[in-house]
């Protein structure tokens, strides 16, 4: 049976950045994760915000994690160098009514320690964001709101958790805990058993149920609320910043934001759903979309779409653990009371991502004080460097790389100028790259204005080619998810 | 530093258009022209079309599309045309540099003294059409599952529903099945077919595929692979009618909802766009805003039929030729053609009433919806009628071409602006 000190479950944002941080330590670690690629669940679909802080309710474990989360991004995103830009964010007030929750807004969020936080006047926004509303009443600045690149984020955690000596299993799905008097030393998964002493529930949308195998906390339910998106094409629409609307008791309400691609999204909606892998699309969704961001930006218009996406938040039902403070639907992020050595992080749902490092600090304090050893590597590393992004170099750059590997100068996708050779890098990536959707989470490939409708075939052979598969076997997120069914006909040689 | 080739004409596209352009530039006397394209052999999309139907205006033969494109390729060839294949352009300038970038030479600028674009079009997404459910695999354009199919020899599904009455999905509903898949039904929410009508008969009739029009996909269903969809119908306004939903399990959707010019490279140059078209604004000579930047083909606007982009491709190649030689007056008087009415939009959208001396002027033309009676295209202008022409019906889905006749000069030079309208005939 493998073993393991630490075995983290999920590679989501908060697994792999758990696992990462925990990679200082000399312990043997294992990431488990049910699906083919780390950050495929609730971290795959999200708005990519890093908070300024202001939203969640003082006193909660929301608002600490958060504030703390917000302040590690700029060192996080030096080390592990993805896209970080504190470009800031604005709450944009329609009405009187409205312009004055600014107020209690930026109460809120001074109280949670957001530093930087200013009142707009109607004039001043609306020299900062031209198409604007033009009844807007005043905004809420936070000039430490920032976005990042939020697939790159977790990859290049789980790739410097793996130069560091992490191991990371895909396709495994946990099953149950082996535990005696209350006490774990392993795991069962669907390919065996683990043999562990520590456990990290970290698994997303399902961290309920990995909980609930302990017998822990019955009463705590992850309930999946739905966030539909509308991606724009940047030659119809780009806005250089993030705007909110002001929130309203259904939460955050439907912004606009850039990405460090380039495009601007609008979204995202919020309807819980039953099912925790229904990421459907629908012509409800969209309406909503259209309705409110019309508010915002009347100008917007959804003929724009390249892309629509969802994704589901993990919101929990977990009340605070602050007596003093009113509110449900709180993280958890502590040792199990019963059980020893198990951690949970569940209910992490926005600001989940913002919060995220702090989460794994807290793992790590959690830990210690659980009365894990933990003795720091006489060497690690804390930096991974990114691969070479065609679209971003210089021509004389480009040209020095195609000197050394000609495959950078095929485009694969045009409309976003990817090459064959950044396809190959990720395919042959610490955290390999083996399916259409995680070539495209990683390279952009495939994101543009056609969809795919040029890439895809050459993807599909370049995935088979370089995995020396069938093209057969090729999928678009995972098994099940193959493209071809067979050759055709008259094709009995194939290829 | 990055090298510098020179060339007297650039075309971007090995397609028809940019086929036709490139030998006709050839046979004006261009003394050298280069053809660049991101695919590995010439020839575009025909490459992928082994169905019949292309060439009976051109040839007078029933030809499949590569036999066709490979009329041209030879032809260029024996013109001794220089193809760059495998290489993507980056950037077209007003100056007529082109920066490529292929696996061979990485990053290099070619200069010409007129460039003429072909690039295409390419296929309307799932996105674009606002289509509700899950995102498996197994959704596809009409195009990939035609490359798919005819160049790579894999199928990308067994049990099919085709979503839009275009001519690439009613083409390939045929091919599909004749590779032993079974093709559920075509649907088409409007009240009409969007491709042509020999398409309907030859591909879906002959075949026993239904067509339901004024029906949708309302939903897609399925986590991994696609499993199922809802089709609905839907009222004269295309509302859902929701009490129609019926489930019809498939394991791939395929969408033929339309075609886009494609024009990245043209909107960076900065030549002025049409919004209906997608494409550049044009004269008659295919000439854009930009003086000897020309286009071609189904970057213009989508066209129906092959034989007419190698048509105006050769006008473009020509004129081109002129440019090239100093013949073309780049300030010429240029009349704007204006679509009026249900007359969606006209290509081109200005005459040069000096070319007229030369030979009569095409126009073509799509309507908003499908009329289905005795109508006349009337041309006219501050100067009275130009011409009428009668047509017993008129569709959407199939392009209507009038020509301006030499005589008509006097008139249209006179005139401010050439305006078009579709009447009924009584």
């Amino acid at each position: 049976m493998d073993s393991y000190d630490v075995v983290i479950i999920g590679a989501g944002v908060v697994g792999c950045l758990t696992a990462r941080f925990l990679s200082r330590y000399q312990l043997r670690i294992l990431v488990i994760e049910k699906e083919s690629d780390v950050g495929a669940g609730t971290s795959s679909a999200n708005s990519a915000l890093i908070h300024a802080g202001y939203d969640p309710v003082p006193g909660t474990l929301k608002a600490a994690m958060n504030v703390r989360g917000n302040s590690m991004w700029d060192d996080l995103a030096g080390e592990l160098d993805f896209d970080f830009e504190r470009c800031g964010d604005y709450v944009a007030a329609i009405g009187d009514e409205e312009f004055q929750k600014l107020f209690v807004l930026k109460k809120q969020g001074e109280q949670n320690g957001v530093p930087g936080l200013k009142i707009l006047s109607p004039d001043e926004i609306r020299k900062r964001i031209p198409n604007i509303n033009q009844d807007v009443s005043g905004a809420l600045y936070a000039p430490t709101a920032g976005i990042c690149d939020t697939f790159a984020v977790t990859i290049a955690a789980a790739e410097n958790a793996q130069a560091n000596g992490v191991v990371f299993k895909f396709n495994t799905c946990f099953e149950s805990f082996l535990m005696e008097n209350h006490q774990i030393f392993g795991i069962r998964t669907d390919q065996g058993d683990i043999c562990c002493k520590w456990v990290i529930n970290a698994a997303g949308l399902y961290a309920d149920e990995v909980m609930h195998m302990a017998g822990s906390h019955p009463e705590f339910q992850i309930h999946p609320r739905r966030g539909e998106y509308c991606v724009f094409d940047p030659a119809c629409f780009q806005l250089d910043t993030v705007l909110f609307p002001v929130p309203s008791e259904k939460g955050k309400g439907v912004l606009f934001f850039k990405t460090t691609h380039g495009n601007t999204i609008v979204g995202p909606t919020s309807e819980f759903i039953d099912s925790k892998d229904d990421k459907a699309v629908s012509i409800q969704g969209l309406q909503y979309l259209e309705e409110q961001m019309k508010k915002l930006i009347p100008a917007a218009d959804l003929r724009w779409t390249i892309a629509s996406f969802a994704g589901l938040r993990a919101s929990g039902n977990a009340v605070c653990k602050n007596r003093d403070v009113d509110y449900t639907g709180d993280f958890i992020v502590e040792a199990d009371d019963s059980i020893k050595g198990l951690i949970h992080c569940a209910g992490i749902e926005s600001p989940g991502l913002t919060a995220s490092p702090a989460i794994a600090e807290r793992v790590l304090q959690l830990l210690r004080d659980s009365g894990l050893v933990m003795i720091e590597k006489p060497v690690w590393n804390p930096f991974r460097k990114r691969r070479p992004c065609f679209r971003r170099l210089t021509n004389e750059e480009r040209n020095q790389l195609i000197a050394k590997d000609p495959r950078y100068g095929r485009i694969v996708c045009r409309c976003e100028m990817v090459t064959e050779g950044e396809i190959v890098a990720e395919i042959h990536a610490p955290i390999a790259a083996r399916t259409y959707d995680s070539i495209k989470r990683r390279t952009w490939c495939g994101t543009g204005r056609c969809q795919g409708g040029f890439d895809l075939i050459r993807v599909v052979d370049i995935l088979a080619r370089e995995l020396n598969l069938s093209l057969e076997k090729i999928n678009k997120k995972g098994v099940g998810s193959e493209f071809i069914v067979s050759e055709t006909k008259n094709q009995g040689s194939g290829k | 530093m990055i090298p510098i080739h020179d060339y007297d004409l650039i075309v971007v596209g090995s397609g028809p258009a940019g086929l036709a352009a490139a030998v006709s530039a050839k046979k004006n006397g261009v003394d050298s022209v280069l053809i660049i394209d991101r695919d590995v052999e010439p020839g575009g999309i025909l490459l992928q079309c082994v169905h019949s139907g292309f060439g009976l205006e051109t040839f007078g033969e029933d030809l499949p599309g590569p036999s066709y494109a490979q009329r041209y390729i030879q032809d260029a060839e024996l013109l001794h045309i220089d193809f760059l294949m495998d290489t993507m352009v980056l950037d077209v300038t007003k100056d007529f540099s082109v920066t490529v970038s292929n696996e061979k030479f990485g990053i290099q600028i070619f200069l010409a003294k007129a460039i003429v674009l072909a690039m295409g079009c390419r296929e309307r997404s799932r996105a674009q059409i606002h289509l509700s459910g899950t995102r498996p695999a197994g959704v596809f354009t009409a195009g990939t599952a035609q490359r798919w199919v005819n160049v790579e020899g894999l199928m990308p599904g067994k049990n099919f529903v085709i979503l839009g009455s275009g001519d690439i999905g009613m083409i390939m509903a045929r091919r599909l099945t004749l590779e032993g898949a079974h093709v559920n039904r075509v649907v088409e929410i409007m009240p009409y077919l969007n491709g042509l009508s020999r398409n309907y008969v030859q591909c879906l009739q002959d075949y026993d595929i239904p067509l339901f029009l004024n029906h949708t996909i309302n939903n897609i269903y399925g986590k991994k692979r696609v499993e199922a969809v809802e089709i609905v119908r839907v009222d004269q306004n295309r509302k859902v009618q929701p009490e129609t939903a019926e489930i019809i399990p498939c394991d791939t959707v395929l969408l033929s909802v339309g075609l886009i010019p494609e024009n990245e490279l043209t909107r960076k140059i900065g030549v002025a766009m049409d919004p209906i078209t997608g494409g550049a604004m044009t004269d008659n000579c295919f000439e854009t805003s930009s003086p000897g930047i020309f286009v071609a083909g189904n970057v213009v606007h989508v066209y129906d039929l092959v034989d007419y982009v190698t048509h105006d491709g050769t006008i473009a190649g020509e004129q081109a030729a002129r440019f090239i030689q100093g013949h073309r007056k780049i300030h010429q008087k240029r009349i704007p053609v204006i679509a009026e009415d249900s007359l969606r939009y006209v290509v081109p959208q200005k005459i040069c009433p000096e070319t007229l001396q030369e030979a009569e002027i095409q126009l073509f033309m799509r309507v908003s919806f499908p009329m289905e009676y005795p109508v006349q295209i009337r041309a006219y202008s501050d100067q009275g009628d130009i011409f009428r022409k009668t047509l017993p019906y008129v569709r959407p889905g199939e392009m209507v071409s009038i020509q301006i006749p030499k005589t008509a000069h006097d008139l249209i030079q006179a005139s401010d602006a050439i305006r078009l309208q579709i009447l009924r005939k009584e």
